[in-house]
């Protein structure tokens, strides 16, 4: 695996200030905030796929927005190349926008209803000036071909386009100005199913073909494990385990990634379970649980985890969780009482 | 398993349901003569893309479709057809014997109700409850769908409830009546998995404890295989195929069912190419002539393109309309791990 690393994220933490309500100011507190993002680390290496995966309100996107700097971090940093990317000003910032690109979500508010894709595409190859302009109708052809889009798509609007081929537009948009990372957000989430495979083919040839770095944020597991080489899961705004793929699925480390398994629907009418993967649900990122965020939902909880804060460890081959438990999920570990199966 | 089922008769029988809309292009057919059946303490699962007329079929069978939209066929359930009952019946019928939960709990809900005294209203209409055993049972059906702190819950309104908490109250509304069937639309689409696995194991359990039949609403073939007996396809309006799960996910003889299949990434497959399906599913107002499906099907022929196949029987309980099912059979199942039954 290449370890030559692109973007780092070093302990991002940002929150969300909430309205300072009356009351609180009458008490001299200060305004309530949301915890969106709690101590980020992780390294993104080039050409791999790093899945982040993680239920609503865990911190995923706001995490996507960050490495784009879309948003600023509150605390720590994200450096790209070895240079943190908030001090970046005038042509170095250029050069990092174009270098790292966002897909959004939803194909029906990213694009600009008024723009025809061809005024969308040029936008972005003139803005960076990426062709000479007598080179640009033959660079928005290639791009067509490239998404598989009809080239008589160029002179139509947004509207005409069904949503698998919205995010194709998308996608066009953002491989314009030729960039090497691209983060992409819930990129087919807003699909159906079958669309979804042709844009999830799509973009695996596309990162073949270009040599791409991609950060695949999603919910749907059976998605980040099928595109990723590397998948970090997060909870409440930390990254509880990041590893590659295919171990931190065949032998996950930490509890809530267990859980997350369990909890996906297996194409299997074989596998029935009729145990819930797991109780309760996300706590407020007002109010973030002392100790460790997963406590208040864990099985396996005990005293420690309610007191002190579980930190990212090495659990071998670049493989790393945060838990307590640094023996869970060993296939030849005991097993813990409540890890046996119920009647 | 759906085994004691074939002998008895279906709880609800439903035939050459067909539901209509007027648009500016003239009428559309959401849902195009739709037949099937479901037995007593089955879940049935209505599986489809989006516009594939699963939500609509719903909406019909418990004529929930107001004008411009038109119903035809028929809904027998218990001897009485549901699309010809007068008002008074059906509302006895509706929310009663037959409960449904939908998919956004927050727009299904009153607002400014709180969520107990939405209990209590299903319970008035439907049960001979007094106040104070109303009162009782809204607390117990609160406990039953698990949600905690039910005595001091009752008074909260669904504002202040979570999304899982929301599709909670509602089931639990939905179970106020003791239905004899629940129709589910896409009860756990907006849900996180771990609260989407709560749900879709709550309404498994309630169904083994109450003997209710279910139908369920999904585009998660997931959730069809982790909670259903038998699956029909929808495609464009119309059935392209039914059976039991077990059955059509290892030999599925439809190449949309095939496709569907194999459009969900599986373990052990990395990074590799999906079987999708190319194009976009059909406009109801152009649906294809011969077989909808014709133009993005890989197995297509002439006769494809000319003749609308017919639902028809190839085994006992596995129905299909194509006309070309003994080659996608032979193609083989998308699904690894249940391809060897």
């Amino acid at each position: 695996m290449n370890t030559d690393v692109l973007i780092s994220a070093e302990a991002v933490t940002k929150e969300f200030r909430l309205p300072h309500s009356f009351g609180r100011r009458l008490a001299g507190q200060p305004p309530l905030a949301v915890h969106a993002l709690n101590g980020v680390s992780f390294e993104l290496h080039r050409g791999e796929t790093l899945g982040i995966v993680g239920e609503s309100g865990c911190g995923k996107s706001t995490l996507a927005r960050c490495l784009v700097r879309l948003l600023d971090c509150d605390d720590g940093k994200v450096m790209f190349e070895g240079k943190d990317i908030a001090t970046l000003a005038g042509a170095d910032r250029r050069a990092f926008n174009r270098r790292v690109q966002m897909i959004f979500q939803d194909p029906y508010s990213s694009l600009n209803p008024r723009m025809t894709v061809r005024q969308v595409l040029a936008e972005a190859l003139s803005v960076h000036r990426m062709r000479p302009r007598v080179e640009i109708p033959h660079r928005i052809a290639e791009l067509l071909d490239l998404v598989r889009l009809p080239a008589d798509a160029a002179d139509r609007y947004p509207h005409e386009f069904s949503g698998g081929q919205r995010q194709r537009i998308g996608i066009a948009r953002a491989l314009a100005v030729e960039p090497e990372v691209l983060v992409a957000d819930e990129l087919v989430s807003a699909l159906d199913v079958s669309v979804q495979a042709q844009v999830v083919n799509l973009l695996l040839q596309l990162q073949e073909q270009l040599q791409l770095t991609v950060v695949f944020v999603a919910h749907d597991l059976r998605l980040v494990r099928h595109i990723s080489h590397r998948v970090a899961v997060m909870y409440l705004g930390r990254i509880v385990e990041i590893g590659p793929t295919e171990q931190l699925f065949s032998a996950p480390r930490h509890p809530y990634t267990r859980a997350l398994l369990d909890a996906a629907p297996e194409l299997n009418p074989g596998h029935r379970s009729t145990r819930v993967a797991a109780r309760g649900e996300l706590p407020s990122p007002i109010h973030l649980p002392k100790g460790c965020a997963f406590n208040t939902r864990c099985p396996f909880a005990f005293d420690r985890c309610f007191v002190e804060r579980p930190e990212l460890t090495d659990r071998g081959s670049l493989h790393e969780a945060a838990c307590h438990l640094t023996e869970f999920g060993i296939p030849s570990a005991v097993p813990l009482a409540e890890d046996a199966p119920a009647p | 398993m759906p085994s004691a089922a074939t002998a008895t008769a279906p709880a609800l029988s439903v035939r050459n349901l067909t539901t209509t809309f007027s648009t500016p292009a003239g009428r559309v057919a959401a849902v195009d003569s739709v037949s099937f059946d479901v037995m007593p303490g089955e879940v049935l699962g209505l599986v489809g893309e989006s516009g594939s007329g699963k939500s609509v079929t719903l909406r019909s069978i418990m004529r929930l479709v107001h004008a411009p939209g038109e119903v035809t066929g028929s809904a027998h359930w218990q001897g009485r057809d549901l699309l010809t009952l007068n008002e008074r019946d059906l509302r006895k019928v509706r929310g009663g014997e037959i409960a449904m939960i939908f998919q956004e709990p927050m727009t299904a809900l009153n607002p400014v109700l709180p969520v107990g005294l939405q209990i209590e209203e299903n319970l008035h209409a439907h049960t001979t409850l007094d106040r104070a055993g109303r009162d009782r049972r809204a607390r117990e059906l609160m406990d039953l769908v698990g949600i905690p702190e039910a005595g001091r819950r009752l008074h909260d309104y669904p504002h202040q409830f979570s999304g899982g908490m929301r599709q909670r109250a509602m089931i639990a509304i939905s179970l106020a009546s003791n239905p004899r069937l629940l129709l589910a639309d896409e009860p756990t689409t907006a849900l996180d998995v771990t609260i989407q696995d709560q749900i879709l194991k709550l309404i498994l359990e309630l169904k083994r404890e109450l003997g209710m039949s279910v139908v369920f609403v999904t585009h998660d073939l997931g959730v069809v295989a982790a909670t259903c007996d038998r699956l029909a396809v929808m495609y464009a309006g119309r059935i392209v195929e039914t059976g039991p799960v077990s059955t059509v996910f290892a030999e599925p003889r439809h190449a949309y069912t095939r496709g569907l299949l194999g459009s969900v990434p599986q373990s052990g497959a990395e990074r590799t190419m999906l079987l999708s399906i190319e194009g976009t599913p059909p406009s109801l107002a152009a649906i294809p002539p011969g077989c909808a499906f014709n133009p993005r099907c890989s197995f297509a022929t002439d006769i494809c393109r000319t003749e609308r196949p017919a639902l028809l029987e190839i085994a006992p309980t596995h129905l299909v309309a194509c006309h070309h099912h003994d080659r996608v059979a032979a193609a083989g199942s998308p699904v690894a791990e249940v391809a060897a039954p």
